[in-house]
């Protein structure tokens, strides 16, 4: 290589990785913090070694008792399952339209400040507990059955797909606003003829996203009690039934597997 | 092209949808409601609860103030073992999930029997959600932290294991060739082909996967593998609301927190 004398730019001899983190000491060093971690962690957390190590045979055990699976009791499992996917289409249904408001409000080039602060805090607070934390609550306040678990697949679906939406607005270009806006348009008229078109098709996707994962997540609020294949399930487990148990997790999987066919086949097209 | 075809091509009024589009569209919407009220009206729901559901919300709220200061202290130790619990799990799921992924990428996996059992675990981990991976762990390993580690894991090897499998997918072949032709052995090749490649999203997806773990191990003591979800729930059979209002607030705090450092840590690295 002809490298002009006096500017000491040398090609290197030796070929280096790029790593993430440059300086060899900060790499070694979380790596030595990261090994320290494991350590401190795992002595503090009170490990029970000798049941632990029981473990191995028990699960064999399982294994054994759960082989081959059983089926007879298919009626109960057709019904959890259908009310599972009835509380999905139900939450996913609802969560849709009501999440509208509230993406609106969450999108700063929209709205006033205040309002997108409080949106803003909604969609926060929603997000943040898991929905069988916010199951129990509903539990509570409904009694048990598929009602407290439609609720909290709203609740989830709402600050998602809203939180979805409210960024897709935002990413929007100012253009088009402008445009519709130098019209004259008031404001639901600039809903309808300029964030609607633009935001439709991912809103679409989300919420079609959303009802697949609504179909994942409404197997488990029936553990505490909110309907569901997730009910019969908890129950089957807490009776050593675990042939049965079996049989509902095939059940779960083929649903989330078929779920997730579905909504990857209808986003494809919606594209 | 006379008046009228004009007319018919460029009409007064501007419409955007042709009455067939409409038409259609309308079919669609008739369709998912449809949908909605027939899933509705089979749920069999108690519309009586609904009438004192306010009363029944109040009172919850009223219970819960003020929340029960005291109660922190014994907090702190369950909190910190939710923590653990998360980082181990995803630190678990990121040995395994490299693997596993390695095999349901179709340019990586040795055959399509190989390939099958990649997706098949990936699906089978997804699907299963972790309180449930967590009922059966505590059947295996008893009630406590180690069977909250194992469900955090086998819950996350699908969720990583899927994005890392899409990752690898999509590097580019250009530099596994130019490696191959070196003469570099299949370990070679992965080592420094393929894995630098798909490092960011490794990196990415973990921080990420952690922070949603942060929230799944606040629950895993309800079937008690673990964590602070033990006290919660025991607080909540116990109508003691008071305390229930504290534990929801130390929640809120550290999901809020870890979601914090998640996002920072992910915009530093992209």
């Amino acid at each position: 290589m002809n490298i002009p004398a006096g500017t000491g730019v040398r090609a290197p001899l030796q070929w280096h990785r790029i790593r993430i983190i440059e300086s060899p000491l900060i790499r070694t060093g979380f790596a030595v913090l990261a090994v320290a971690y494991i350590f401190w962690s795992v002595s503090t957390l009170g490990i029970d070694w000798v049941r632990v190590a029981k473990g191995l045979p028990r699960a064999a055990d399982m294994i054994a008792r759960m082989v081959p699976p059983d089926f007879s009791r298919w009626e109960l499992l057709v019904r959890g399952v259908l009310e599972s996917v009835q509380m999905a289409l139900a939450a996913s249904f609802f969560g849709m339209i009501l999440a509208v408001p509230l993406g609106i409000c969450g999108a700063s080039n929209l709205v006033p400040k205040p309002v997108y602060l409080v949106a803003r805090t909604i969609i926060i607070l929603s997000r943040t507990f898991h929905e069988i934390i916010v199951a129990i609550l509903f539990v509570k306040i409904f009694g048990f059955g598929p009602v407290a678990g439609v609720l909290t697949l709203i609740v989830s679906s709402i600050s998602f797909i809203s939180k979805m939406l409210a960024e897709d607005i935002e990413n929007m270009t100012p253009g088009q606003i402008e445009a519709i806006r130098a019209t004259g348009a008031s404001f639901p008229k600039l809903l309808i003829y300029c964030i609607s078109p633009q935001s439709l098709p991912r809103y679409l996707g989300v919420s079609i996203y959303r009802l697949d994962a609504n179909i994942r997540h409404s197997t488990v609020v029936g553990i505490v009690g909110a309907g569901g294949i997730g009910q019969v399930l908890a129950a089957s487990f807490s009776r050593y039934d675990y042939d049965f148990s079996l049989a509902i997790l095939l059940s779960i999987i083929m649903l989330v597997f078929f779920g997730e066919f579905f909504s990857n086949w209808v986003r494809g097209r919606l594209r | 092209m006379n008046v009228e075809q004009h007319a018919q091509k460029y009409p007064e009024v501007w419409r955007r949808f042709s009455p067939r589009e409409t038409l259609v569209r309308y079919s669609w919407y008739l369709g998912i409601v449809f949908i909605a009220v027939w899933s509705v009206s089979n749920l069999d729901i108690p519309w009586l609860y609904f009438l004192d559901a306010h009363i029944q919300a109040a009172d919850l709220a009223v219970r819960m103030w003020p929340p029960d200061w005291d109660y922190v202290d014994r907090l702190t130790g369950p909190l910190i073992e939710t923590i653990h619990i998360a980082t181990l799990g995803t630190a678990v799921t990121v040995v395994i999930a490299f693997p596993v992924a390695f095999i349901a990428a179709r340019n990586t996996t040795f055959n399509s029997v190989t390939w099958f059992i990649g997706r098949f675990i990936l699906v089978a981990s997804r699907s299963i959600n972790t309180v449930v991976w967590g009922l059966i762990f505590v059947a295996i390993f008893g009630p406590g932290p180690v069977a909250g580690i194992w469900a955090i894991a086998f819950r996350s090897i699908g969720f990583m294991g899927k994005l890392i499998a899409e990752a690898i997918e999509e590097i580019d072949e250009g530099t596994v060739e130019a490696i191959e032709a070196t003469g570099a052995s299949r370990l070679q090749v992965l080592l420094i082909g393929i894995i630098p490649q798909v490092l960011p999203v490794i990196y990415g997806t973990t921080v990420y996967r952690w922070d949603i773990n942060i929230r799944e191990s606040t629950v895993l003591g309800f079937v008690g593998a673990g964590g602070i979800g033990i006290l919660l729930y025991s607080s909540i059979n116990q109508f003691l609301w008071q305390e229930v209002a504290v534990i929801m607030l130390a929640v809120f705090g550290v999901v809020i927190v870890s979601e914090f450092i998640s996002a920072t840590v992910r915009q530093r690295i992209s």
